[in-house]
């Protein structure tokens, strides 16, 4: 069998160290299917192509929590959780899992793995963590990070986050991410190392960029667009479905309260004991259900969380392209002045205002070499400027084919997750209807009543007992 | 003993009791009577004919049997004088004519027997410049004799209601009188002519009269006759009759001065009652207050319903794949949000009414139970008195002897009203909370078979995709 993955210096190189803007660099980090490993050896070519599809070798999981204390930065205790990571390699032959990594992690450090991701892979849809913090909470979860319910929904969160991103064609060859599984100290002095939180792109320049960008390419308008609804129709929703749960859980709550009165009824009641006791048992699980129920929930509204989020991730690619197109736009502009400049110098003609110009109209001429000199350093920098255009051009190009594809490529994922997430709604819907209405059924009536109740609707009852039965 | 110390929610097991009772008319069908004690103790004086409960004898009602005729006027002459007499304490008649053999039959409490209907309807406001009231349309359907004409129709405002209570109290102190609605609600309740408060009040206005109707006894009070028939201003002449405003401050002085002196010698079927209207009374509040409670929360839960089937139609106008889907689910949605106010308007229209009748009429019962103690203990002063004063012995024994007629009238008609209470309880509380079962059920039903049809319909057509894919 051999070593899955292969060494680390020889898997695909990692994300590059040089500034962004060399085009080779970019084209080398983020080679997909297509075997731009052309750059690599040709061994290696059959281990990067078997390195592809990670996912068929490996397992990832994210298999306990923990509390943990510690001393953070600024030397004060805290209390935090940490996360098992747990790797395993399939054997291909007979599907045999052998664990080859374990390691335990705490959110913040997902952070940093998801940020860098963001720096070096900006034509991706980087798939995002679970929340930070419980929001769109009801009443009974509670916005504390420590609660248990709230812990056990977030290691099921950074589980799929993981599998997304190992599942990603582009992102699952990614030292960086490698490393994260296997790595266990250090790793976050080598991400540092990268540098790539200098090579972010800065907010403030971003927004400029949006707003100032004259001609950006339309899809990406039009996505902007529709990752702003979808983040507004999907929180919505989740406010709304918050609300509905917290309703619903005071109804059933409530009905726990006949059960109290039933059980007190039935032991100073000397006929009627048993029933009421039975009743009142019923009662009290009708009540209790409504747990399971919301439990169930929330992994729904969770599943529709992660796509509230990915729209963020959507508005980031856009953002970058923007932010290439802002550049570009800026970088002709420029050299459109100075060619101006250039032809006004030869000329003679000033129909610019200049510096320059005034000066010299104030402080004479200037000498005809002083004139060449300065013609002689434009030419260069508008040489420089046309190189510079054309990659840039480039580079716009590439960036705009490569995201597309991945957005194609996010948008099936994404009709695929919500179609079967909106199935799986239904289907708990059904559970729930079958199990509670067997309930109430049971509940609502004391056994003699509910005698009474089948013998005067004996057909019908038997057509509930086959409905209800599971 | 104990055995009236069963309370329940279910009828099976509870056994009616028919005494031999003066002038009561039994409404409830005879059972087996398991009972022992209590029931021995029927023979009143003066009981023409005792029964004891018979196992097998269902069909016909046994016991005294009134004819209308003479009930009339015995109401004509109870109603002038008040205070003292019951119905209960003449003499009791035999059955003997065929009108009577009729009227027997007639006293069952059944509804294709009925000869008197009531509806209660149409509220209306009235200014006038000292008040804002409201008024109720009252028409009464009839076939009986003593009724002028066959159909009635008048308007009533709450303030009759309560006269007629008033007024029916004091004819029957201790019968179970029907409860009224309350005069207003404490909590919440700002506007007094909120519409959900008419609505209500008309509801259990409609109830109290129908359940006066259909009561063996009070159904032929002459007061309620009038309060059916007469026009306003025969009303409010008839209502100038009767013991003055003094004469009932006395009686009220001398029940509450009596009352504090406490009963001594409550027979102890009277203790084994006290203590089921007790333990009654605290489960039907508690119930009460769960029912209103839940209606509350489900009604909160439909607002918020409403708004969550829209949001999905909302989103399905951006995402062009997940329109199907969206929609399916706005619709099974939406549809399992009308099943909840289907469900909540079955509530407030069966359930809450009855159980909060309820909490009113465990009221009214400590309310006649203080008043059978009441009766007693007059008794009980003046056996007191005679045993300390020699001087008017003659005086104290024979009010004395007019008193034990009144307590024993007293004790019977309650003991025979109680049980023909506990069984329509047990009855109305039993079919409230079946139908509130059935309609739990039927809304899961509702809501399993809207969310299964959606999806089947998602998987078929999941089915047509991937074939579609993999051909």
């Amino acid at each position: 069998m051999e070593q899955v993955p292969p060494e680390p210096e020889r898997q695909l190189q990692p994300a590059p160290l040089e500034p962004l803007g060399r085009p080779e660099a970019e084209l080398e980090a983020a080679a997909g299917e297509e075997a731009e490993g052309d750059l690599e050896e040709g061994s290696e070519d059959r281990k990067m192509t078997e390195n592809n599809f990670w996912l068929k070798k490996i397992e990832i999981s994210v298999s306990e929590a923990e509390k943990r204390t510690g001393r953070n930065a600024m030397n004060m205790q805290e209390t935090y959780t940490a996360y098992l990571i747990e790797t395993r390699s399939v054997e291909h032959t007979d599907g045999q899992s052998v664990l080859t990594d374990s390691l335990w992690r705490r959110y913040s450090e997902f952070e940093v793995l998801r940020n860098y991701l963001l720096v070096y892979y900006p034509h991706v849809v980087v798939p995002p963590l679970p929340e930070k913090r419980a929001e769109f909470v009801w009443h009974k979860l509670s916005a504390d990070n420590m609660d248990p319910d709230f812990v056990e929904r977030r290691r099921i969160g950074l589980e799929n986050f993981l599998l997304r991103v190992a599942s990603h064609p582009i992102l699952c060859r990614d030292k960086i991410f490698y490393l994260f599984l296997t790595q266990e100290g250090n790793w976050k002095e080598t991400v540092n190392e990268t540098g790539f939180q200098l090579k972010a792109d800065s907010r403030l320049k971003a927004l400029n960029a949006t707003f100032r960008v004259k001609n950006p390419d339309k899809r990406f308008t039009e996505l902007k667009h529709y990752s702003d609804e979808l983040q507004s129709v999907i929180s919505h929703l989740l406010r709304v479905r918050a609300r509905v749960a917290d309703r619903l859980y005071g109804v059933y709550k409530v009905h726990g309260n006949y059960g109290r009165v039933f059980s007190e009824w039935s032991a100073i009641e000397k006929e009627m004991g048993d029933g009421l006791q039975s009743a009142g048992h019923h009662m009290d699980v009708y009540a209790s259900s409504i747990d399971d129920i919301l439990e169930d929930e929330e992994h729904y509204a969770d599943q529709l969380k992660e796509y509230l989020f990915y729209a963020e991730a959507l508005r980031a690619v856009c953002r970058k392209h923007e932010l290439m197109q802002y550049d570009l736009e800026m970088a002709a502009q420029d050299l459109a002045s100075k060619k101006q400049q250039c032809e006004e110098l030869a000329t003679g003609t000033v129909r610019t205002f200049s510096l320059k110009g005034m000066t010299t109209k104030l402080f004479g001429q200037e000498t005809p070499e002083q004139r060449e000199a300065r013609i002689k350093v434009l030419e260069e920098q508008i040489n420089e400027g046309e190189q510079q255009l054309k990659s840039k051009n480039l580079e716009g190009r590439e960036f705009v084919k490569k995201a597309w594809a991945d957005i194609e490529r996010f948008k099936e994922q994404k009709n695929r997750d919500l179609k079967e997430a909106l199935i799986s709604y239904a289907v708990m819907h059904i559970s729930m209807c079958k199990k509670v209405g067997l309930v109430s059924l049971r509940t609502e009536v004391c056994s003699e009543v509910l005698t009474h109740f089948f013998e005067t609707k004996f057909s019908y009852s038997d057509q509930i007992i086959h409905h209800f039965h599971f | 003993m104990g055995t009236l110390g069963g309370a329940g929610l279910a009828a099976a097991a509870s056994p009616a009791r028919t005494l031999g009772m003066e002038g009561e008319r039994r409404a409830s069908q005879p059972r087996s009577s398991g009972l022992p004690a209590g029931g021995a103790g029927a023979e009143s004086p003066g009981s023409g004919a005792p029964v004891s409960g018979s196992s097998g004898s269902s069909a016909l009602l046994q016991g005294e049997v009134l004819d209308l005729d003479e009930d009339e006027d015995d109401l004509e002459v109870f109603s002038k004088d008040a205070s003292l007499m019951d119905v209960n304490s003449l003499s009791p008649m035999i059955p003997t004519s065929p009108l009577s053999m009729i009227n027997q039959i007639k006293f069952e409490d059944e509804p294709d027997l009925k000869d008197l209907f009531i509806t209660v309807d149409e509220p209306e406001s009235h200014v006038t410049t000292i008040e804002t009231f409201i008024t109720y349309r009252i028409i009464t359907k009839t076939s009986r004799g003593e009724f002028d004409s066959s159909e009635f129709e008048v308007r009533r405002r709450y303030q009759d209601f309560l006269w007629l209570k008033g007024k029916l109290e004091e004819a029957h102190p201790t019968l179970i009188i029907p409860p009224l609605p309350e005069k207003f609600i404490v909590k919440g309740m700002v506007e007094r002519f909120n519409d959900d408060f008419i609505e209500t009040r008309r509801k259990a206005l409609h109830k109290f009269l129908n359940r006066i109707a259909d009561h063996p006894t009070l159904t032929f009070n002459e007061d309620f006759k009038v309060f059916l028939t007469a026009q306003a201003w025969e009303l409010s002449s008839h209502k100038k009759q009767g013991p003055g405003l003094l004469s009932r401050m006395g009686q009220t002085v001398r029940a509450v001065a009596s009352s504090m002196r406490g009963v001594k010698n409550r027979p102890e079927e009277f203790m084994d009652m006290n203590n089921f209207i007790e333990t009654f009374s605290q489960k039907i509040n508690l119930i009460d207050k769960i029912s209103q409670r839940i209606y509350k929360e489900e009604r909160e839960y439909f607002e918020e319903m409403k708004e969550y089937g829209p949001i999905h139609i909302l989103w399905s106008a951006s995402e062009e794949d997940l329109v199907d889907s969206l929609k399916g689910v706005a619709s099974c949605i939406d549809k399992c949000c009308k099943a909840t106010e289907k469900r909540m308007s079955g509530l407030s229209e069966t359930l809450l009414p009855v159980v909060h009748e309820y909490v009113l009429y465990s009221e009214m019962l400590m309310g006649v139970m203080k008043r059978r103690d009441q009766i007693q203990a007059e008794l009980d002063s003046k056996v007191e008195a005679l045993t300390y004063k020699k001087a008017d012995t003659e005086l104290l024994t024979e009010e004395i002897g007019k008193l034990e007629d009144k307590v024993e009238c007293a004790n019977n008609a309650l003991k025979a009203d109680w049980e023909r209470w506990k069984q329509n309880m047990q009855n109305d509380i039993k079919s409230a909370f079946t139908d509130m079962a059935e309609e739990n059920i039927s809304y899961y039903e509702q809501c399993l078979a809207t969310w299964e049809s959606f999806l089947t319909s998602q998987t078929d057509l999941h089915l047509e995709e991937t074939s579609e894919e993999k051909s």
